[in-house]
Formats: C-alpha cells, structure tokens, sequence
C-alpha cells in the first residue's frame, strides 16, 4: 500500500466506498502465524478447501481447478487442512517463521516427505 | 395558512410526521412516545399518508432499520424514549458514522432503575455524545416545528448527520396544548424533496455502506463525521430563520427570554422554561432585572454564542433535568461553565437538578433560584455550588 492516504477532508462522507472490491488491497496475509502449504501430488480436486475457506484464498484456474493459495490474504486459519478429505491429507499448516526464505518447491518437499 | 388546533405534544410530533411523510418510519412502543407511532399507524391505514411503517422487536432494531431503509436512500423517521433510546445507544453511532440523516422525536424521560415512566433528561443526556444533533422542545408547538426543520437541518449536504427532536415526557407528550398546525402542502415544500447522496438501491452506481475502517483511517473518517455536526450549528440558525419567514415562528439556536440586561439568569432546556418565563415576568414587574437563557440547540453546543447572551449577567443559576452522576454538576451546567471560561465575565454560577423521575417544578422553586441568585450578588459568596430542587429534606 504505497499510494498515498487521504487527509481527513478529503475521505468520502460516512465512511462510503466508491470504489467496490477494494479490499483485495488490504493483505489480510501479513496476520499469519501458520500457512497451509499444499501439495498437488495427492490432491483429488475435490473443492473442499476452496469451500470452506474463509478468506477465498484457494486459488482456482480456468477450469475451476486449485492450483494454490493467495498467501497475501490467507489468514491461516488452518479450516482448508482441517476440512481436506485426500489420504493423506494435501494440506498442511507449518510455521510462518519456517516456511520464510523457502520456495514453494522446498517447503513442499520438507512437509510431505515426513 | 395555519390553523390552531388543541391537542398533546405526542400529536403533535405525529401530525408532524405525517406531513413530513418519511419513505419509513419504524415503529418500537415505550411511554411516553407510544403515541407517536400509534398514530402515526392510523394514518398510514387510513391512507393519510404514504410510508412503510417497519414493526420490529425492539429499539435497537428500530434503529438498525432506520439505519438500513436510510442507507437505501429513504427518508426515515423513527420515535422514541428513555430505556427503549438507551437501546439504540450502539446503533445512534451508526446512524452518525454513516452521516444518515435519521429524523427520531425522543420523549425524555427518567431512566431506571428505580423504574420511572416520567418526564427528565436522563436519556437524551446519556445520549449526548452519540454524534447526533440534539434539539430540545419547550412546548408541543416546538416539538412539531422542530421535527419539521430537523428534516432540513439533518439532510442538508454540509449536515448529513441524524437529528433528534427531543420534549418532555407527560409534561409535553401527553398535555393538550393549543399550538398552530401548518397546511399539509406547505410542511412539503418546506422541507422539499429528499436526494440520498450514495443510495444503496441504486445498482448503476454500487457503493459500499458500513465497511470497516482500520487504524489508517478511523480517525479521519471519524474527524470528518464531527465537521458535518458543526455544521449543523449555522444550518439551524438558517433553517429556524427560514421557518420564520413561512411560518411567523422564527427559531434560533437559543431563545433569549429578557436577557439583554439581565443581572440574574437561570440557563434551561425543555417544558421548565415556561414555568421559568412566568417568574421572570413577575420579577421584571417588580423591577428586579432577571432573565432565562433557553437551551434549544444542545448538540452541537453553541458555546460561543451563549456565552456572548450571558455576559450581562451577574449571578448564574443552571438547571439540569438529570443527575450529576459524579460529574462536577450537570452536563448543561458543565457546557455553560466551560464556555464562560474564556470570557472576560467570569460570574458566579451554580446548579440545580430539578424534576427527576417526574417531580414538579414550580414557580416556587424557580423563585428560590432567582432568591439564591440575588443572595450570591449582595453577598459575594456561593454557600452552594450545587442544589436540588424539590427534593424532601436539604442536599448536603
Ligand atoms: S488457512 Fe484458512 S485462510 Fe488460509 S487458505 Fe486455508 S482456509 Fe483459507
Ligand atoms: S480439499 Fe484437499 S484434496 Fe480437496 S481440493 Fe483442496 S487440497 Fe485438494
């Protein structure tokens, strides 16, 4: 969020929002302690993450796949894992702190080989 | 042209609503407002008026579908009083925050507990800071006047802010009064009509009502919504002046009632004024020279200008219709008090509670305070910086 706040004078009356969708600008993501990590491997499409995530942050292609997750607004409330019904599970949470400076190839790799 | 009619202060604020015709008006019974909607229900079922009369389980959510209806972009009025005004308390910020100009008649009255359906100030007091402009009727007369000018005071677009009309409970509400009910048409073009500025029915234009504001931006939000209450102080003057000139019944944010040179002064709101007015004008036919500044605009509280009203006097004695509640006297005397603060008169002041839960206030009374006042002057000396009056045995 770089652009420039407005002044007191300047905010729209009552609080009112002009511009819908705006809080896709707002990264909700910066709160996690924990983050799901996925891995495509197991994964049996079955949507269930992306049903019950709170924050839409399952990430979906053109075909209505999942393919990710949108780390700048998922919360990591863990309810994706909790809720992904693949043996074993394609989900798993793990430390924010952890999974810092780590690609998504290597966290991947580290979760799922234990 | 007008014509005078006979009937209590709760009719006259339901006659007033229904000229003003609102798109909705939510209805919650408490006494001593209940009239008010109930009335209002006959009209709107006898085709009198054409409004959406919302029935809901409590104030609260009177005031949440006032909120509501106002953000669609209606014009919405709403009444109310004592515990069922307290309810709303959460939403009357709402209603402030999202500057809906919300029209509501509050008819004042005790809050418990002991449990008291009478006329005081307790809930318009508790609610002082809630954001909303707060106007205080003397009489039925100004009860229906001052809901008509609230509807222009609150949608003006420098405003934007909800309005509250307040009078007091049976002394007002439910006493038959002869006041001046104006034509139906005319009420209409008075107030014109309504242009919400960001309408939620209206899908060309999506707009988001009631989001969330974080750290970065509550503070502004918030700095903003207290411009459009400021504002409000020079919109009342001009929409009293305007009323004035339609309907001879010219209102300004004070009444000065023989003030100019007046040397004793009781400073009030609300029904005891006119008590108030017959002992000044007793007093003043025996030469001694007293006077009454009469509160109608307390929110925003037009300190500068009452404070300029009272330099001539000599002694002040503020009544307030609520308790202290452990604040250095009452909320009106505390107002007063600050604003004379920065003026070159710093004369002595004192304060009352009068007329809680009901209790009669009398001339008697009135003329103890003016008695004091005059004691204060010849003495130098404030023996009692607070009192109450009529109350069974001395406050100490
Ligand atoms: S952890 Fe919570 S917020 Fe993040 S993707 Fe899973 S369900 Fe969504
Ligand atoms: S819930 Fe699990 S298995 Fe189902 S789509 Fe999401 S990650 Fe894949």
């Amino acid at each position: 969020m770089s652009e420039k706040l407005l002044n007191w004078d300047e905010v729209l009356i009552g609080g009112a929002i002009k511009d819908p969708g705006n809080s896709k600008n707002y990264e909700t993501g910066s709160w996690r302690v924990e983050r799901p990590v996925w891995n495509p491997d197991t994964c049996i499409q079955c949507m269930f993450c992306w049903v019950y995530c709170p924050d839409s942050s399952i990430l979906t292609n053109e075909e209505g796949k999942m393919i990710g997750i949108d780390y700048d607004h998922c919360k990591g409330c863990g309810i994706c894992v909790e809720q992904c019904p693949s043996k074993p599970k394609s989900l798993k949470m793990v430390l924010e702190a952890e999974a810092k400076g780590k690609t998504e190839e290597e966290l991947r790799k580290e979760v799922f080989s234990k | 042209m007008g014509k005078k009619v006979a009937l209590t202060g709760n009719e006259a604020a339901a006659h007033a609503i229904r000229q003003i015709e609102p798109d909705v008006i939510a209805a919650f019974p408490i006494t001593p407002s209940t009239p008010i909607p109930q009335a209002v229900a006959q009209f709107i079922a006898d085709g009198e008026m054409d409004t959406e009369l919302v029935t809901v389980e409590s104030e609260h959510s009177a005031m949440s579908a006032c909120i509501g209806a106002a953000a669609a972009g209606g014009r919405v009025m709403t009444a109310t009083s004592a515990n069922g005004y307290a309810l709303m308390w959460e939403m009357l910020y709402i209603a402030s925050g999202m500057r809906l100009p919300i029209v509501m008649a509050v008819v004042a009255r005790a809050l418990s507990a002991p449990l008291n359906i009478h006329g005081d100030h307790s809930d318009i007091m508790g609610g002082r800071d809630t954001g909303w402009i707060q106007i205080i009727a003397e009489n039925s007369q100004e009860a229906y006047d001052g809901l008509i000018q609230a509807v222009k005071i609150a949608e003006n677009k420098d405003v934007m802010t909800p309005a509250l009309v307040a009078m007091d409970g049976f002394n007002i509400s439910h006493a038959i009064e002869i006041w001046e009910m104006e034509d139906d048409k005319a009420v209409k073009d008075f107030i014109g009509e309504y242009k919400p500025l960001f309408p939620l029915l209206n899908t060309d234009d999506p707009v988001t009502h009631g989001a969330w504001a974080p750290p970065n931006w509550y503070f502004e939000h918030k700095m903003s919504q207290l411009k459009g209450l400021l504002a409000a102080k020079d919109v009342v003057a001009k929409v009293g002046k305007e009323f004035g000139e339609v309907f001879g019944r010219e209102y300004g944010l004070y009444e000065a009632y023989k003030l100019d040179d007046a040397e004793l002064v009781i400073v009030a709101a609300g029904s005891v004024c006119g008590t108030t007015k017959d002992v000044v004008d007793k007093l003043r036919e025996e030469g001694q020279k007293v006077g009454l500044l009469k509160i109608r605009l307390f929110r925003p509280f037009p300190y500068k200008e009452l404070a300029d009203a009272l330099q001539s006097a000599k002694a002040i004695a503020i009544l307030d219709r609520v308790s202290p509640a452990g604040a250095q006297g009452g909320p009106l005397f505390n107002e007063i008090r600050s604003a004379l603060y920065d003026t070159p008169t710093r004369a002595p002041i004192i304060n009352y509670t009068y007329g809680l839960g009901g209790r009669d206030t009398q001339p008697i009374h009135i003329n103890s305070v003016f008695d004091r006042l005059k004691k204060i002057v010849e003495t130098g000396k404030i023996e009692k910086q607070f009192d109450c009056l009529n109350l069974r045995g001395e406050w100490r």
